[in-house]
């Protein structure tokens, strides 16, 4: 045995198995961290049983629970007790529970750590439902009645919760197409009739910087200005009439501790009675939470609701800039590969390439506000858009400044994506070529470029990779906590490249670090984290099937 | 047949022209691509110089020298005869209207664009009298206080007054004088008033006299908010005034001032002398008066003095040519006087002193009629102008401090436009020990916001540097032995197999978003810590252990199970191996910590080592960036030993080493320089790194090595202050800097790496 160890030590088998322990750790530091996002991310749209309790604390009024388990931790009694609770100390630890009250309006917080040996009589009734609403977070209770408008009939009060439920049910079907009628009138008619009306007084004040305005000019400006106030007002009354059909219907909910809550069905977005659900019911609530977490704006100062202008903002920012870095990266690779000597002026655009890729996001934030933002944007709007001025167009954080500085942020993967490609065609292709007469260009236009077009797109893929993860720049050239409008939309001039634009990772930071109530934003930043790492790693596995591929496809062409 | 000749000849002529008109085209073609490409090459090159020149253009103006261009001299009196001295000078916000007042009591309105008198206006005092002390409040309108020979003090107020014009908008406010505390005297002091001073400070207003004997009057005055001063704003506001008398009498006190914050009465004997009275005591009696001989105790003598601009410093001019700053500390019943910095700003003796109004800029004349001014905080000549040769009988600064004026006694004036956007910065602000104002020694602070009217701002980037490097150490001594380790594991003893799984996963590592390891860090992981401290400890410890026993165990394995497992699979088993010791060591620590700790480590490390605990902290930093780092090394380390010549270990191989020996003998020297620029551009990116030091500490700009402590860095500084920031401002500035500063680090430490990795690559094609 003795020799068995010592052949152990000699032979550096301890090393061998330290650096596979490295590897080992590593595998085991991002999976664990893969986990810990899919875990948290995807539980937050599953709809959790709601529990019912006394809570019975020493030193506290008896209060009754309603909420969701969240978390649970043990503290030692010494530490209850300096918090001033008294607990038997001679209890070493106590289990300590986070509920999720909710009722923010009504209890004024929506988390409570409570101790776990004083929760009494804890049930979970079927009749207890969820409220999401539009203000004031999640409410739980109990709907004691239905109060439907001028409609009502005392004979038609329904006893049976079923059917009460049934009932509120369907009303909410209902008050939510109104819902969405209103908000496709303001999002898009009465967004743009607005548009029309500043881009009115822009070419106005526009006329009037060049002296050009007539007074039969000003006359027609004036009849356009009419029409559209006529329309704005028509828009307005059609959005009174919805409202007053919107707000007719509310709904008296028992909440914890006996309190009543009127809550008007127009601020209801969705509502369930998770311990009334089955496994199909659950699922279905779980798709829907999922879908608008996708597909809604966000509400509740982005704690709640969903992402979707977040996910727009991000794909458009990255499509533009796909526009400027790959014809820039890849003239860039094909002249290193190509055209240059190699020797000195190779080696010197290889430093730069590494430097720019080395380069801190920052520091191009940073170049990217004082160059783009400030002085090209500032001479843009001296230029084009004295109208609009002191009020900037282009000479602010925008759309357009955004994916520019992205843009050089990302050249050099491209570069050296396009450059790995371009090593792997063999000199055998362009010689064949080059000896049918074809010019160098044409050489490189008609054959090389399509052989390493996958190698193109790799680069590509793995740019927008980087660009959709990037925060710190963008931070100061062009993201916004809350866009009032996408950056591509149905109002004239439809691209809106100088418009700010939310970014799925600067929403991370902001509703994870900046929102005021952080516990009750924490699941919605876990999804969306998740979305985002989703996003990025399917984007990196395209980028490695299409390099293998390459490789593949070239391996033959070698021999 | 020959029309058809003809004919034919041409169809081919003109095929040939088209032949050689396609291929001029396609040369053509062929010329401007091969131009564009190159140029697109070059272009790299190019934004990497437009990066740092635009960067260097932004932060250029921080270190220029301020300038005094062309001067302007004009005469403004009357007649030479009726001129009479000026005993005081002062110019409004926008450098339009000087207000001079002489020896009569005459005001005088000069216009600056016109160069002309355009209104007088006389005190209303005896013809007789003589003006013999003034001070000025800073602000428009000028509020004054004059004591004449009579011993009497008024206040008076005189407003600059604007044309109406397209600059100043439709205002048209006049120019006159007027008394806002009423016509009377508001102290009477012995004899001729010597010296003056008035201060304001929210709702006070301080006047100081000095009377024949060194009898020294304050007056008080104390905003009343009455009802109709809070319904109609534009009325006067109304004070109430006290009087007291400053007890003991200082005989031959020449000079007086009030302090910032209204505590103090300082005054100034002709023996160099300093004596402070509390403010309060001298209202509700009793006494507290100081005295020190720290001035008088210096070589020089003391020719002028005057309050820097906020009040809690006095500059002392003497007849040494030195101007000293001296902070004002009164502590267990002593005033202190701290003289925190000297500038020597002439060989000659000094002649007149005078402050900017809000910046701390401090401007000196010597006897020989030479000007200087000087940053008190960036202890900085920002800039010297010889005057005219005769006698200057009074000087003033701009409020903003972009303009000098100064009469000569002929009754020229002259005016010295002075450009000097950031007097506040220098070599020794940014990365020096700086003693502030209200700081007990210097120190390296970094303090952007303005928390005050008149305010130091403090700009050392020291904390900022030394909290970018300690997270990057941090991160450091997690990453590089887990990558190096993993790459050496990887690129030679793995299986291909099991590599095949591996580099993707690495390059998913690399390429998770730092906001997601930032927001982990900062939500999940920092509270995890918290709560498993000695958990963390334990999985420091326990986890090569437990790697080096599972090594051991599996030698003692029955073969049968062993040779299931190929080579280079050892990673694979471990996994499990990890996983179990981890949750062994977080298990183990709790019962361990309420044994040893009793129960809780934070408040232990507290008490017995005295740290202190930040929940984000530069361990959770160091997790969380480590985390970022580890896959940059990874790649390039990896690559640097997979591409060691195969027949260079082979060779050592075959020579009876074992795998070890190969490894450590042969393959790592080659890979050597590989490993190094590994590291080089691991650390690169660790010290530009934004968002995870950004979410994953506190962001409090200390110096503190402590590991359960945060930091502010470089990077997460620009991303937080830039956004505030005023275009151009100094603040701006600097924070452009800062962004230089990172850049020419990455650059280095990037070009370093960089040209080894292509030596390493051009030694390895030669072998």
């Amino acid at each position: 045995m003795r020799q068995k160890l010592r052949k152990w030590s000699r032979t550096g088998t301890p090393w061998i198995w330290i650096n596979a322990g490295a590897v080992a750790i590593s595998i085991v530091m991002v999976l664990g961290l893969l986990g810990v996002l899919a875990v948290n991310g995807l539980r937050h749209f599953w709809p959790n049983e709601v529990s019912h309790g006394r809570y019975l604390a020493p030193g506290f009024k008896p209060t009754e629970l309603i909420g969701e388990l969240t978390r649970t931790e043990w503290v030692p009694a010494e530490v209850l007790i300096a918090s001033g609770l008294r607990v038997d100390p001679a209890q070493e630890r106590y289990r300590r529970d986070l509920w999720k009250l909710g009722n923010r309006d009504l209890n004024g917080i929506d988390f409570a750590w409570v101790l776990a040996d004083f929760v009494e009589e804890v049930s979970t009734p079927e009749n207890i439902a969820v409220f999401e609403r539009k203000q004031g977070g999640v409410l739980y209770g109990a709907i004691s009645s239905l109060e439907l408008g001028e409609e009502s009939d005392p004979a038609d009060a329904l006893s049976d919760d079923q059917s009460l439920w049934a009932q509120f049910q369907s009303r909410l079907k209902e008050v939510r197409e109104l819902d969405k009628q209103i908000q496709s009138i303001q999002s898009e008619q009465l967004a743009r009739a607005n548009s029309d009306l500043e881009r009115l007084r822009l070419r106005e004040r526009a006329a009037m910087l060049e002296g050009e305005l007539s007074p039969s000019l000003t006359q027609q400006f004036s009849a356009r200005r009419l029409e559209i106030q006529v329309e704005l007002a028509n828009l307005q009354h059609q959005l009174n009439q919805l409202y007053a059909q919107i707000e007719r219907d509310s709904v008296q909910v028992r909440a914890s501790n006996s309190v009543e809550v009127l809550i008007p069905l127009a601020g209801i977005v969705r509502a369930y009675q998770p311990n009334n659900l089955t496994l199909a019911g659950k699922l279905s609530v779980y798709s829907q939470r999922l879908w608008e977490f996708l597909t809604a704006e966000p509400r509740e100062g982005n704690t709640e609701g969903g992402v979707y202008p977040a996910i727009f903002g991000t794909v458009v920012m990255v499509l533009l800039m796909s526009l400027f870095v790959t014809p820039f990266g890849v003239i860039a690779a094909v002249y290193l590969r190509e055209y240059a000597k190699q020797g000195m002026t190779t080696r010197i655009i290889r430093v730069a390439v590494n430097n720019l890729a080395g380069v801190p996001s920052v520091v191009y934030g940073v170049f990217g506000l004082g160059f783009f933002v400030y002085l090209i944007g500032g001479e843009i709007d001296q230029l084009f858009y004295a109208e609009a001025l002191p009020a900037p167009t282009f000479g602010t954080p925008g759309l357009l400044w955004a994916s520019l500085t992205l843009a050089l942020l990302t050249v050099p993967v491209v570069i050296v994506a396009t450059e790995e490609g371009l090593t792997r065609i063999p000199r055998s292709v362009r010689e064949g070529s080059l000896a049918l007469g074809a010019t160098k260009f044409e050489t490189i236009w008609r054959v090389i470029l399509p052989m390493a077009s996958p190698a193109m797109m790799t680069g590509l893929i793995l740019a927008i990779a980087r660009a959709a993860g990037e925060v710190a720049p963008l931070m100061l050239v062009g993201v916004v906590k809350l866009a009032p409008s996408l950056p591509v939309n149905g109002i004239y001039p439809y691209v809106h490249l100088d418009q700010q634009f939310m970014h799925l990772g600067f929403h991370i930071y902001d509703v994870g670090f900046q929102s005021p109530n952080v516990e009750a934003a924490r699941p919605l930043v876990f999804a969306t984290a998740l979305l985002l790492v989703s996003v990025i790693a399917i984007l990196n596995l395209t980028a490695a099937v299409l390099r293998n591929r390459l490789r593949e496809n070239f391996r033959s062409l070698e021999i | 047949m020959s029309h058809a000749d003809n004919s034919t000849f041409t169809a081919a002529e003109r095929l040939r022209e088209q032949a050689k008109g396609r291929r001029k085209y396609r040369e053509a073609l062929d010329r401007a691509a091969a131009v564009t490409i190159s140029l697109g090459g070059i272009g790299i090159l190019a934004t990497l110089v437009l990066l740092l020149v635009y960067l260097i253009y932004v932060v250029r103006p921080l270190f220029v020298p301020a300038e005094i261009s062309s001067v302007v001299s004009f005469s403004a009196a009357p007649s030479q005869a009726a001129r009479l001295p000026p005993v005081l000078l002062s110019m409004d916000e926008r450098t339009e209207t000087v207000l001079r007042l002489d020896q009569s009591g005459q005001f005088s309105w000069i216009d600056l664009g016109s160069e002309s008198i355009v209104l007088t206006s006389r005190l209303p005092v005896a013809r007789s009298a003589e003006i013999s002390a003034v001070a000025l409040l800073s602000g428009e309108p000028a509020l004054m206080a004059i004591g004449l020979d009579s011993g009497e003090v008024f206040l008076v107020s005189a407003e600059y007054g604007a044309a109406a014009g397209p600059e100043s908008g439709a205002r048209n406010l006049p120019r006159r004088l007027s008394y806002p505390f009423g016509r009377l005297p508001l102290l009477t002091t012995s004899g001729s008033v010597s010296a003056l001073a008035i201060s304001q400070q929210r709702n006070e207003l301080q006047v100081v006299a000095v009377g024949a004997n060194g009898q020294i009057e304050l007056a008080t005055g104390s905003r009343q908010s009455s009802l109709t001063a809070l319904l109609d704003p534009a009325s006067l506001p109304e004070y109430e005034w006290r009087v007291a008398r400053v007890e003991p009498q200082i005989p031959d006190a020449t000079r007086v001032f009030i302090d910032g914050d209204h505590q103090y009465v300082l005054a100034l004997d002709a023996n160099d002398r300093l004596s402070a009275f509390s403010i309060r005591a001298l209202y509700e009696g009793g006494d507290e008066s100081f005295s020190s001989d720290a001035i008088a105790n210096q070589p020089g003598k003391v020719v002028d003095a005057e309050m820097l601009a906020g009040g809690r410093s006095l500059m002392i001019a003497d007849d040494l040519g030195q101007v000293g700053q001296w902070f004002i500390d009164v502590s267990d019943g002593e005033l202190l006087l701290h003289q925190a910095r000297v500038f020597q700003a002439a060989m000659i003796p000094l002649d007149q002193i005078e402050s900017e109004q809000r910046r701390k800029n401090v401007a000196v004349v010597d006897v020989d009629g030479v000007f200087r001014l000087f940053n008190t905080t960036a202890a900085r000549l920002l800039t010297e102008q010889a005057l005219v040769d005769e006698e200057i009988e009074a000087m003033t600064l701009s409020p903003r401090g972009d303009l000098l004026l100064t009469e000569s006694e002929s009754g020229q004036f002259l005016a010295y436009p002075i450009d000097s956007p950031h007097p506040e910065i220098s070599w020794s602000a940014l990365w020096e020990r700086v003693w502030y104002e209200d700081y007990a020694e210097p120190a390296y602070v970094w303090q952007s916001s303005a928390s005050g009217n008149v305010y130091e701002p403090k700009y050392s980037l020291m904390p900022l540097t030394f909290g970018t490097l300690k997270a990057a150490f941090y991160a450091m001594l997690l990453a590089a032995p887990l990558a190096v380790c993993g790459a050496i594991f990887t690129g030679y003893f793995m299986a291909p197999g099991m590599r095949r799984t591996v580099k993707p996963l690495v390059e998913l590592m690399e390429a998770l978003p730092t906001v997601v390891l930032g927001f982990l860090a900062g939500l999940w992981l920092a509270p995890f810590v918290e709560q498993n401290l000695l958990g963390v400890f334990a999985l420091v410890i326990l986890l090569p252990v437990t790697i080096l026993t599972a090594s051991v165990a599996w030698m003692f394995l029955p073969k049968r199970i062993r040779h299931r497992i190929p080579e280079g699979w050892e990673a694979a088993l471990l996994v499990p191996v990890v996983i179990l010791g981890s949750w062994f060591a977080l298990w183990v620590a709790g019962p361990f910590e309420f044994w040893l700790f009793g129960g809780d480590i934070k408040a232990w490390l507290g008490s017995e080592l005295g740290l202190a605990y930040d929940q984000r902290n530069a361990m959770i930093v160091g997790f969380a960036m480590g985390f970022a780092v580890i896959p940059t090394i990874f790649s390039i380390a990896e690559d640097a030993i997979f591409t060691v010549p195969r027949q260079l270990s082979s060779g050592s191989l075959a020579l009876g080493a074992t795998p070890w020996q190969t490894l450590s003998q042969v393959v790592l020297p080659m890979a050597s320089p590989g490993i190094f620029s590994a590291l080089m551009i691991g650390l690169g990116r660790a010290v530009g790194e934004t968002m995870i030091v950004l979410m994953a500490t506190g962001n409090t700009p200390i110096m503190d090595i402590n590991l359960f402590e945060g930091m502010r860095t470089l990077a997460a500084n620009i991303a937080v202050e830039v956004p505030e920031t005023d275009v151009n401002s100094s603040h701006y500035r600097i924070l452009f800097l800062s962004a230089l500063v990172l850049f020419a680090f990455t650059f280095i430490v990037n070009t370093i790496a960089e040209v080894v990795r292509q030596r390493l690559r051009r030694r390895y094609s030669l072998i």
